[in-house]
């Protein structure tokens, strides 16, 4: 049982502030993650909260007691590295029973723990090997083992998938999931992957430059992204953001020639209410973006030539270019079959609902239309 | 402008082998992705192309014209690196005429070839700036005007992107891509990123363990990949794969999984189960996108099954579903709500399943639309 409150923590590193004014609250069997850019103060944030750093001002709750004084040691919080540290002079049993060992643990408790663990991760057939002879995979679950073992009832996971490969990485992550949902502990991954913070946690905290930018779950983060930064990190191919400006009725885009979307009479209430300036971004994700052949397919009359494609098997993503505007580039992704010719003048289509406004100075998300 | 030829090359280390008689053609102006793992001996072969290694035995060509022995310098190819290694002091134009000053070209001259590859590459209003202040692509294409001013046969580039973040990779990507398509010169580039590959390559070459696994052009590697290596290094998630018993029947057979059965009566598939060399068993392999998911049982969705759990990326879910012993993952709408745990009925596609080999892992057969399997 434990639920974490971070309030107004900061850090500074010097001249430079690595954590500033950071407020998250994590509840009891949570699983979130912190997610940003390198430099974005998350691992730092991580740090903070295992005690390895201390926070320059802020305080650090643990189910309602101040940790800030308590040792790292002390804090009954578990790792879990990029590096998988596991002893390769000793058997897999041994790695894994190490942190209860240590601990003088009876002999019979010690058997019934790894076991169990063991079982969990689908490593008791490997428990006599050498650690030195596993594959990276079995090597990352006996370091997951040895972490779960001493039953932290906060678990810490720093890029613990970053070593393995594309494939690996995503069986995994299932194998992560799952395990959190059964153990039940509370889990903090920090990851500058989003599709990992998007698959696995249950809120992401998403972070840059020391700054908390927004906290909420993954489906809030990618339909409803706080401002430019969220919308453009969550999601893949990212989303295409066109700027342009509001006049009455209508966004001008200044990228295709003749680039205009009127909005509908449902709409332009709350766009001119919400909107506290007329320049602004359009935001529209590559999904909600259809290719099409003819202008009386595209309901915003917008050209675009194909740059190139990628056919990525499930699905085919294509990129344009606005026709006024050869330095920006349009994402599009389209069905498997899909395959355009490298030059041609397309159109594009999508729905009003697929639209996100964001204001241009603010930077911050003004409307969403669905 | 060339071609390159790779022929029964064989490059040894000590007590690995590297390369393992390798042959493979690069056609004049294709983008050639060399693509495998750490490991699969791809940057030996690129560096046996670039002459900074020798083969142990084969012949390389570049053009018509055996290169072996040849100094790397002599070859007329320009390898463009990952750190894209420009000058950071010296402006575009100085960057882009270094090559050539190296060679003691006439100063009118320079100017003259740095004019028109910076106008050929869309960098002529940057000539001036210096590379701080250029964006990550407009970098690369100083850095490839470097390249392009000697008038190289071919660019060989090493995981060029590999230290990039995701955004300015996906940038990059696009931009090379475009530049090769309008220069139309030969780009041979390894990389272990299957996007980079299926996304920029006109043809992929799968390399692994030292030997070429699969040539061929995306669709083709990623529809009917030859084994399950390349089964599995292509895709996002990659294929599924189930171990299945084979069960022969009065005219057919029948493929037994814990969770299913298929029944055929496929000639082309019975013949080619015949082929397997292994225990009487056969894997099947499923695209994540080819299965689908619903809450009840259907004509379409006859097999039951459970979800492990539910993974979603915004513009679509994955779910990873326990079938039988095995768990596998399928791609969903963005809106999929299930929990863990939870009862679900799987419709497969079987006219896109892949059959393998249990023992070699090669591929045995790929259905078609023509084919007629069903689940039972």
């Amino acid at each position: 049982m434990a639920n974490i409150v971070l309030e107004k923590l900061v850090k500074n590193f010097g001249k430079q502030t690595a954590v500033k004014d950071l407020s998250l609250e994590i509840n009891d069997k949570e699983f979130i993650a912190l997610l940003g850019p390198s430099g974005c103060g998350k691992t730092t944030t991580m740090n903070m909260i295992s005690g390895l750093l201390k926070p320059d001002s802020g305080k650090i709750f643990f189910d309602g007691k101040l940790m800030n004084p308590v040792p790292p040691g002390k804090r009954g919080v578990g790792f879990m590295f990029q590096n998988y540290a596991v002893f390769t002079f000793l058997n897999v049993f041994d790695n894994i029973s190490f942190g209860l060992r240590i601990r003088n643990v009876p002999k019979v408790q010690i058997d019934k723990a790894v076991n169990e663990v063991a079982r969990l991760l689908q490593i008791r057939h490997l428990l006599n090997m050498s650690a030195s002879s596993l594959s990276i995979n079995d090597m990352q679950r006996v370091a997951l083992a040895r972490s779960m073992i001493t039953k932290p009832q906060i678990f810490l996971l720093d890029e613990p998938l970053s070593n393995l490969d594309a494939s690996l990485r995503a069986v995994m992550r299932a194998e992560l999931k799952k395990i959190q949902q059964e153990l039940g502990q509370t889990a903090i991954y920090v990851t500058h992957d989003q599709v990992e913070a998007m698959s696995l946690a249950d809120r992401i905290a998403v972070m840059n430059f020391a700054v908390l930018q927004q906290y909420d779950t993954p489906h809030n983060v990618y339909n409803r992204p706080k401002n430019l930064f969220v919308a453009n990190f969550i999601g893949s191919p990212t989303i295409n953001f066109f700027e342009g400006v509001y006049r009455t009725g209508e966004f001008l885009l200044s990228d295709f020639s003749g680039g205009r979307i009127s909005v509908s009479s449902k709409q332009k209430n709350e766009v001119e209410e919400r909107l506290k300036q007329e320049k602004i971004v359009v935001g529209i994700r590559p999904e909600h973006l259809k290719v099409c052949d003819t202008e009386k397919q595209s309901r915003p009359k917008l050209k675009a030539k194909v740059v190139s494609y990628e056919p990525l098997g499930s699905r085919t993503v294509v990129y344009m270019h606005p026709d006024s505007n050869p330095s920006v580039i349009i994402k599009s992704a389209m069905g498997s079959g899909y395959k355009p010719k490298i030059g041609e003048l397309k159109f594009i289509d999508f729905e009003e609902k697929a639209l996100y406004l964001f204001d241009r100075e603010t930077e911050d998300l003004a409307v969403r239309f669905s | 402008m060339a071609s390159i030829r790779v022929e029964k090359v064989r490059k040894r280390f000590k007590n690995t082998e590297a390369v393992k008689g390798l042959d493979l053609e690069i056609k004049d102006g294709e983008f050639f992705c060399i693509l495998g793992p750490p490991g699969a001996g791809k940057t030996t072969l690129l560096r046996l192309i670039v002459g900074l290694e020798t083969p142990d035995e084969g012949n390389i060509y570049i053009g018509d014209e055996s290169v072996v022995g040849i100094h790397p310098s002599k070859r007329g190819i320009a390898m463009i690196f990952q750190n894209l290694a420009l000058y950071p002091d010296k402006t575009v134009f100085d960057n882009i005429a270094f090559p050539l000053r190296q060679q003691n070209v006439e100063e009118q001259e320079i100017e003259r070839r740095v004019g028109d590859v910076a106008k050929e590459l869309h960098i002529d209003w940057l000539l001036e700036k210096i590379p701080s202040q250029l964006s990550g692509g407009e970098r690369q294409r100083v850095a490839i005007g470097r390249a392009i001013v000697r008038q190289p046969k071919a660019y060989l580039m090493d995981e060029p992107l590999s230290n990039l973040d995701a955004l300015l990779r996906l940038e990059m990507r696009v931009s090379l891509k475009e530049l090769q398509t309008s220069l139309k010169e030969t780009f041979v580039y390894v990389t272990h990123d299957q996007v980079e590959a299926l996304s920029m390559g006109d043809r992929i070459a799968v390399l692994n363990e030292g030997t070429l696994q699969q040539v061929g052009d995306p669709e083709t590697i990623y529809q009917k990949p030859n084994n399950m290596f390349v089964a599995t290094i292509l895709g996002s998630p990659p294929m599924n794969f189930l171990m299945c018993d084979i069960e022969k029947k009065k005219d057919g057979v029948r493929i037994k999984h814990k969770a299913f059965s298929l029944e055929t009566q496929q000639k082309h598939l019975l013949e080619a189960l015949e082929r397997s060399n292994g225990s009487g068993g056969v894997v099947l392999g499923l695209r994540p996108e080819e299965v689908t998911i619903h809450k009840e049982k259907k004509a379409g969705a006859p097999v039951p099954a459970e979800i492990y759990v539910t993974e979603p990326l915004g513009n679509e879910t994955i779910v990873d579903v326990a079938l039988g012993d095995n768990v596998i993952k399928v791609i969903a709408e963005p809106d999929f709500e299930g929990r863990s745990g939870e009862k679900i009925w799987i419709g497969i596609e079987c006219s896109k399943l892949h059959f393998f080999d249990d023992e070699t892992h090669e591929c045995l057969y790929h259905a078609s639309d023509r084919d007629e399997i069903n689940i039972v």
